[in-house]
């Protein structure tokens, strides 16, 4: 799949910023005023920054309403549904801390469900595709999700349970790459089923519909970003894992915290990157490519 | 509504015929015409004659080797385009409701006027049959020629879907797959026709036939005892030649 750096940023950092106005929401004791407005703005920033940035990546923006339509059969419906829904919830529950320095407690635990509930949404956007092997599973929004909640706790300030976190998270991400690598094969499309013409022989595909690429294949097969993918995913674990709780383990600074947090992020954009280049469609098979 | 029908009255589609396609493209030059001029925003081109021309098209034409364990190998043509599936995955994915199964004859089609280009639909279809226009920016699909099949400014002839009227090899069939007794239903049932990629679960009306099986190397032709050679011995200069060569030295073969 085509890696757009649109989708990757969006993913990267609403997920991001929606695990941090989780944690905000589950908080028994959250900051208040000034401090609570920079954490909240923080969140929104990277919440709204990331939805924005997906809605620019439309070719049809300014009929982006209707994407809150079809929420009973569309995943990206509900994730916009969803989304706005969180963003409200937990919108009412930071201005009274900020203004009021009252805390809701019970708004605050249904913005923190709405809000991984996005989480959840967007991640069933790629899950949903049979088309694409490697992200039809149950672990792509396990792992959006682990992605999303030690973003959120690092952000928070969090140190104990962010290193927990960190190490739950690079397994999931271990566990989703060696399932990822064989998830192709073992979902059964082949260029013989494709065609159906496995029964005469062994096949091969012998000129492609038109002599440059189309749509399909800049879209689909994105083969020029898998030649470093091993490589990528070291680098990608620690950025993402490692060094962050390096870093924590340390004797605790600002300095230290906010280089974790960059660092990890970095990591998780990376490995998102990755999950676009290295997945593969089975249109593919069509053109003899992956 | 992107809800799929749970039924349609009927499932309009094509039977397209892999032994008799000659892979010319003519179905995809026609389709390319007729959905230019005719219905929703027209399938452009980007830099037609650039180094690298690339445009949108519902219709596309491949081409497979297959080779036998034993024989020759053989060329199929594989022209491939939207199969109109029942249980069509790009229609129950749309945000927006733009895609729609039509529940009258179980046409696949967007709306292009609430078409948002998100491309989701193109990233469900495991066929490819999806391109989002560059020039337009909406998804651009078959549509059946719903603008000609139910046209009746057209003559009779020409109420049919484009590439199945220009194919010149009668490789393309249109029907009612969900009558069984209809021509294309029967022509299925005859030869044995296919879905492609059964696995994936997206149940398409249009289906393949398979390509009829060819003459192998080891078959004994009919004629071959008409065709023995006349003369077994040679005579005259050519013989004279075979035994002079024969007494050179170096032998023969």
């Amino acid at each position: 799949m085509h890696p757009a750096p649109s989708v990757i940023i969006f993913t990267t950092l609403s997920g991001l910023g929606f695990g941090l106005l989780a944690f905000l929401g589950l908080d028994p004791t959250p900051p208040t005023g000034w401090a609570a407005f920079a954490f909240f703005f923080v969140g929104y920033a990277l919440s709204v920054g990331g939805l924005l940035a997906s809605a620019f990546h439309l070719a049809h923006p300014e009929r982006a309403l209707l994407a809150f339509s079809q929420w009973r059969t569309s995943w990206l419906s509900r994730e916009a549904v969803v989304a706005v829904a969180a963003l409200s919830v937990t919108g009412i529950y930071a201005a009274a801390l900020i203004f009021v320095g009252f805390h809701i407690n019970w708004l605050g635990w249904i913005g923190a469900a709405l809000t991984l509930l996005a989480v959840f949404t967007t991640s069933m956007i790629y899950a949903q595709l049979a088309t694409v092997p490697r992200w039809k599973t149950p672990l792509t929004p396990l792992l959006f999700l682990s992605f999303s909640i030690t973003g959120g706790a690092l952000l928070s300030g969090r140190v104990d349970l962010s290193i927990g976190l960190l190490v739950f998270t690079a397994l999931m991400q271990i566990l989703w790459w060696v399932r990822g690598d064989r998830a192709f094969a073992q979902s059964g499309t082949t260029l013989a089923t494709a065609t159906g013409l496995g029964d005469g022989g062994t096949l091969r595909s012998l000129a492609p519909p038109h002599s440059s690429p189309n749509y399909l294949m800049r879209e689909f097969v994105h083969v020029v970003g898998r030649r470093h993918a091993r490589k990528l995913r070291v680098i990608s674990l620690l950025l993402m894992a490692v060094l962050p709780i390096g870093l924590l383990a340390l004797p605790f600074s600002h300095g230290f915290a906010i280089l974790a947090v960059l660092s990890h992020v970095a990591g998780v954009a990376t490995s998102r990157w990755l999950f676009f280049a290295e997945a593969e469609h089975v249109v593919g098979l069509y053109y003899g490519m992956r | 509504m992107t809800d799929l029908p749970t039924e349609t009255t009927r499932k309009l589609g094509l039977v397209i015929d892999l032994d008799t396609c000659v892979g010319c493209h003519a179905c995809a030059i026609s389709c390319k015409g007729w959905n230019t001029e005719n219905y929703g925003a027209p399938l452009s081109d980007q830099a037609p004659y650039g180094d690298a021309p690339s445009g949108t098209f519902l219709n596309r034409i491949h081409s497979y080797e297959v080779l036998p364990e034993d024989g020759p190998a053989q060329t199929v043509h594989f022209p491939k385009s939207c199969l109109h599936c029942e249980n069509a995955p790009c229609v129950t994915v749309c945000p927006t409701g733009a895609s729609y199964k039509r529940a009258e004859d179980g046409i696949v089609l967007v709306n292009e006027d609430a078409c948002i280009g998100c491309g989701l639909c193109a990233w469900a279809c495991p066929y490819g049959a999806r391109e989002m226009d560059a020039a337009e920016g909406v998804m651009k699909k078959c549509t059946l020629c719903v603008d000609r099949i139910y046209n009746e400014n057209l003559p009779e002839e020409d109420r049919t879907p484009a590439c199945v009227r220009t194919c010149p090899s009668g490789a393309r069939h249109f029907g009612d797959l969900g009558d069984p007794e209809s021509d294309v239903s029967q022509l299925v049932e005859k030869r044995g026709g296919f879905d492609l990629m059964p696995e994936q679960g997206t149940a398409p009306v249009n289906k393949y036939l398979p390509p009829r099986s060819r003459d192998s190397w080891n078959e004994e032709s009919v004629l071959a005892p008409f065709l023995e050679p006349v003369a077994e011995d040679t005579r005259g200069f050519l013989s004279w030649l075979d035994r002079a060569l024969d007494k050179l030295p170096g032998g023969s073969d």
